[in-house]
């Protein structure tokens, strides 16, 4: 069998700068540098400046670029939006700060009936270079409607790409290659892992799209996962080691475009697979990677694709519930000995 | 203490030429010279044709459902006259007129209006959004175009249009609100027609005017009579100007009337009284701009008729034009929703093409009756 390897590291990418910073400073790390090569990146959004973002995500912009670049806007996620909309469409590639993605809900027109399909609508003429981000997830304690794992609805839609990182060094490259995109990028930030350390180098990489990593080798059931899942993944997977079951953890990094050949050399190899999502099952990232390996892989497998989601209700707002009803390690443990009959 | 009033607000309505033929020489000096008069009462004249011969392609299956301007050809007439050919006119779907009037081709329109997207990539040198048909999107995509403009020190502005029922809509509000805060240049004309597809103005807005509803967000409001050409030429010059020179937005309400349905998808009879839209009938712009030119000695009858064989012909080629193009291919669907076509989107593009080759025979019979619903 395996010798369970450590966090492997990304897809061929640089490492080992020994610098350690937040989630959060490694997103704003990569809006200044983008800032700083293109004039035509701005950042919107509430808080953002004076107050440094909600989650401190933009700390420091202000001071840097000024309030031209860094624009403190009304309660009015709709309203800011949309403006992105009509500034991009004059060139402009403005990055949208959703305080919550849970708020993103009353700018729905915008940013699903408009910036992922004006390209199609103008006949070609008029791209959303947008970057949409914002916190995403329950766990929080922050009840039902503040709750939003937004990933199983919005991605249901053609037009736009959605970026969903795990951990500090995918943050910096993912939001830098997201910021260059000409399409609008959807780009999820967990609340539960901003202020997650990670070594970042400081000097300039991109992470391109649809390329998942492999953040643990195993050989006996692919782990399909991304954003803050992959630590409970990596959790479980450590558990279930002491089993003598090795686990491989695939991290999507992005959900839209997903790397379905990652997936599918990973399953072919294990034969079994288990896919762990935050948002609610039905018509989720987790139905959709399940739909393609049992197409591409109805042969190699043992067992049908075991799924770990949130349960199918409304996200509970007393804490012990909240954690009760988001996936978390046993029941990935579970759901993989389900998947290898090792219950 | 005894209660002091701290505001009091006024809105001003501006009205140059009425439907009785009345003209306020000291308002109007100026604004429009005969000349241009004359081809703007042509621009109206073949904007109003057009719609016949719309209304007629729907009727029998050679168009979608479209949306009739008739009544409404100053509002957008009125402003694009005034506008800058690099100004942005940012429209939802009652607009042809002033359209027309900046160059974008007929066919254009027409194209959209059959089904193809590609009659929405209005040619870029006209400054134009796509036509835009969910309710108030529009005005936010305005005050975004208004904000980068600005940001990147360039002298355009936009002018977005809207109805009377798009004020009740989130957007507008919120547009308005961005505009007047980050001191834009936006032009914020609302053609008031009375009618959001059946629902009446009284159900859209309690107030007394729909212009006062711009008063909330600090901007400079004004009501116009939107049947006369010169006072939307009037009032467009100065929330230009006041765009251009101060970075400031205006709302202007035109006040107008929808002659025809809201689209060829519903029937106005059903809804409203036949004894309004008779009085309308009266106060119709093109009616008043002739009897002016009239009495200007610039036009006569027989002008009348050379205008309108010539605007025949020029509105029978275009629909000829837009006719003659072949359908979009659904390749264009793929290639179009991504700058760069992923690779899973290319695979299902490739399997469709083949699929719509070997079943050819059942595409084209579905293709023939364009769908007849509203929206």
């Amino acid at each position: 069998m395996s010798t369970a390897a450590g966090q492997g590291t990304a897809a061929g990418q640089g490492t080992a700068a020994g610098r350690e910073i937040e989630f959060r400073d490694a997103v704003r790390e990569a809006m200044c540098e983008e800032m700083r090569r293109d004039k035509r990146v701005m950042l919107i959004g509430e808080e953002v400046a004076q107050y440094n973002g909600a989650y401190k995500v933009s700390k420091g912009m202000l001071e840097e670029f000024g309030a031209r670049r860094v624009i403190d806007t009304p309660i009015s996620e709709s309203g800011f939006a949309g403006m992105a909309i009509g500034a991009a469409m004059m060139g402009l590639r403005p990055i949208v700060e959703f305080m919550s993605w849970s708020f993103s809900l009353v700018a729905a027109d915008p940013i699903l009936n408009n910036a992922p399909k004006m390209l199609y609508m103008s006949g070609g003429q008029f791209g959303c270079p947008i970057v949409f981000r914002g916190n995403d997830g329950a766990g929080g304690q922050l009840g039902s409607t503040h709750s939003w794992s937004i990933e199983g609805l919005f991605s249901n839609v053609p037009g736009m790409k959605m970026v969903i990182p795990s951990n500090p060094y995918d943050a910096k490259g993912l939001m830098k290659t997201a910021i260059r995109d000409d399409d609008p990028v959807f780009f999820l930030e967990s609340e539960r892992v901003l202020s997650m350390k990670g070594e970042v180098p400081e000097g300039e990489y991109l992470i391109p799209f649809g390329q998942a990593r492999i953040a643990r080798a195993g050989s006996d059931c692919t782990i399909v996962a991304f954003g803050r899942m992959v630590h409970l993944a990596l959790d479980a997977a450590a558990e279930l080691e002491k089993q003598g079951i090795f686990c491989e953890i695939l991290d999507m990094r992005t959900i839209r475009p997903l790397d379905a050949g990652a997936i599918v050399r990973s399953v072919k190899r294990t034969g079994a697979c288990v896919v762990v999502d935050q948002s609610w099952s039905f018509g989720s990232p987790g139905s959709e990677v399940a739909a393609l390996v049992h197409r591409e892989c109805f042969d190699d497998l043992d067992n049908y694709v075991h799924r770990v989601h949130s349960a199918d209700v409304p996200a509970p707002y007393a804490q012990q519930l909240e954690q009760q009803y988001l996936p978390n390690a046993r029941r990935i443990c579970e759901a993989v000995r389900s998947c290898l009959y090792r219950a | 203490m005894p209660i002091k009033s701290i505001l009091k607000l006024e809105i001003e309505r501006v009205s140059i030429l009425d439907e009785h033929g009345n003209y306020d020489e000291k308002l109007g000096a100026g604004l429009i010279p005969d000349a241009d008069l004359v081809k703007l009462y042509e621009a109206m004249s073949s904007c109003r044709y057009l719609d016949e011969v719309a209304f007629k392609l729907q009727r029998s299956g050679r168009m979608g459902t479209y949306p009739q301007n008739m009544g409404q050809e100053a509002t957008s007439l009125g402003a694009a006259y005034v506008l800058n050919k690099d100004d942005w006119m940012v429209t939802c779907y009652r607009e042809n007129c002033g359209l027309f009037w900046r160059g974008v081709p007929m066919e254009s329109i027409l194209l959209h209006w059959m089904g193809d997207e590609r009659g929405n990539a209005m040619p870029r040198p006209h400054f134009a959004t796509p036509i835009a048909v969910p309710i108030g999107t529009q005005m936010l995509h305005a005050a975004g175009l208004a904000w980068a403009s600005k940001y990147r020190g360039e002298k355009q502005i936009a002018c977005t249009f809207f109805g009377d029922g798009a004020t009740s809509e989130g957007d507008f509000h919120e547009a308005a609100n961005f505009a007047a805060n980050l001191d834009l240049p936006v032009v914020f004309c609302c053609q008031n027609n009375f009618w959001a597809i059946s629902v009446p103005g009284k159900i859209q807005c309690s107030a007394p005017t729909v212009a006062q509803r711009g008063i909330a967000y600090g901007m400079p409001c004004i009501q116009v009579d939107g049947n006369d050409i010169f006072a939307c030429v009037y009032a467009v010059k100065a929330a230009a100007h006041r765009a251009r020179t101060e970075s400031r937005p205006t709302f202007i309400e035109m006040v107008t009337y929808r002659l025809g349905d809201h689209t060829t998808a519903d029937d106005a009879r059903r809804y409203r009284d036949q004894a309004e839209v008779d009085v309308w009938k009266l106060r119709d712009p093109l009616l008043r701009t002739r009897k002016f030119l009239e009495r200007q000695k610039c036009w006569d009858s027989s002008k009348e008729e050379v205008m309108m064989k010539r605007i025949e012909i020029e509105v029978n080629a275009a629909v000829t034009r837009a006719e003659e193009i072949a359908a979009p291919p659904i390749t264009d669907a793929f290639n179009y929703t991504f700058a760069e076509l992923p690779a899973d989107l290319a695979q299902q593009r490739d399997s469709m093409q083949t699929h719509s080759l070997a079943s050819e025979a059942t595409v084209t019979s579905t293709a023939a009756s364009p769908g007849a619903g509203g929206h």
